[in-house]
């Protein structure tokens, strides 16, 4: 499957279940912003890795919600240490997608480890993360993301044709904040 | 004597400003007031594996509505300068940080003494507004830089040396 195409389908998830989105910095919150954009959509705009973490808080903060992350396999990489923060604490409305297309696609491509012989949902299983589930192809994808914990889905290199996000980082946060039903000023 | 330690002091003054979600990585002189957070039931306590990653959970926090702290060791500021940047500053997303300052005078550890010496001038060169309290006055300090995050919508940074923790 095309990265796209399962971002699409995730997002099509995150709206009928009136989740929170947190997305990768790069192509993968440039094609959400595209496909689907939501003022539940937080797009990272730096701190690559961290997309995992960010989504973390939000569920600790408003268990209540659902809440789910799209990352990738080189951003996943760069903060592997969070796998076992997930698994400590295993929010129950949290579901970390992890879309792995072998590269770091935003930057022209270069393999990954993930290339060769790693294996993210191997590393989420033995950073104790319960709920650890993979998805070749799209059929398979869906039903996963009803789901808590980690998905792995593999998916093609390569970007779609998408403009770069047309929003200032204060709009992002705040349209956000509203959805989370925090009045702008608040501190 | 009823005079209250330094880690109650600082314990004070996160609950004055209204901390109700932490994150921490531990240093020798923060396992009193870790115990002291970990055990209050208004606080949701998350360790991390890394500073970063605990910028990023804080951050995620906040836009959830939570008002969050990090606790850390001054060595972890370089572990976290990407994500204050070009996350916290980026999109003005508010943090207190508390951190034990090592690698200051009477340091006995020379591992400690490059990022000791370096804390001052990053947070400087990030615009990251840092207080050194001295002791007796943990509290004022966090509640200053407490007051200053959450209504600026920046990161504050309050740096505890040595000299701090043992009342010198």
């Amino acid at each position: 499957m095309k990265r796209t195409e399962a971002i699409r389908e995730v997002a099509k998830a995150a709206s009928a279940q009136d989740a929170l989105l947190v997305c990768n910095i790069g192509y993968p919150s440039r094609e959400l912003y595209a496909l689907e954009d939501r003022p539940e959509n937080f797009y990272m705009l730096g701190s690559m890795g961290l997309a995992s973490s960010i989504a973390l808080g939000l569920s600790l903060a408003r268990p209540e919600r659902r809440v789910m992350a799209i990352d990738g396999d080189g951003a996943v990489l760069m903060n592997l240490g969070t796998l076992a923060t997930i698994a400590s604490f295993a929010p129950p409305g949290y579901l970390l997608v992890i879309l792995d297309n072998c590269a770091y696609g935003s930057t022209g491509c270069q393999l990954t480890c993930t290339a060769r012989s790693t294996d993210l949902a191997a590393v989420a299983r033995g950073a104790g993360v319960s709920m650890v589930r993979e998805a070749e192809s799209l059929p398979e994808l869906v039903p996963c993301l009803e789901g808590q914990g980690v998905v792995v889905a593999r998916v093609e290199p390569g970007n779609a044709q998408v403009p770069i996000i047309d929003l200032t980082p204060e709009q992002i946060r705040d349209r956000f904040r509203e959805r989370c039903g925090i009045p702008a000023r608040r501190g | 004597m009823n005079e209250i330690s330094p880690s109650q002091a600082v314990y004070r003054g996160l609950k004055g400003t209204g901390i109700d979600f932490v994150a921490s990585v531990p240093c020798v002189n923060l396992q009193e007031l870790l115990c002291l957070v970990e055990s209050d039931p208004q606080i949701v306590h998350v360790p991390v594996t890394r500073e970063e990653e605990g910028v990023g959970i804080c951050a995620g926090a906040w836009l959830g509505g939570k008002r969050p702290a990090i606790l850390m060791q001054n060595s972890g500021l370089g572990n976290s300068i990407n994500a204050l940047a070009s996350l916290g500053s980026l999109y003005k997303i508010p943090l207190l940080m508390v951190m034990s300052h090592r690698g200051c005078s009477r340091e006995p550890i020379v591992g400690q003494v490059p990022m000791g010496q370096l804390t001052g001038p990053l947070l400087q060169a990030m615009g990251i507004p840092a207080l050194s309290p001295r002791p007796g006055q943990g509290e004022e300090a966090v509640l200053e830089a407490g007051r200053l995050a959450f209504e600026e919508n920046i990161q504050t940074a309050v740096l505890l040396d040595l000299g701090y923790w043992r009342g010198e």
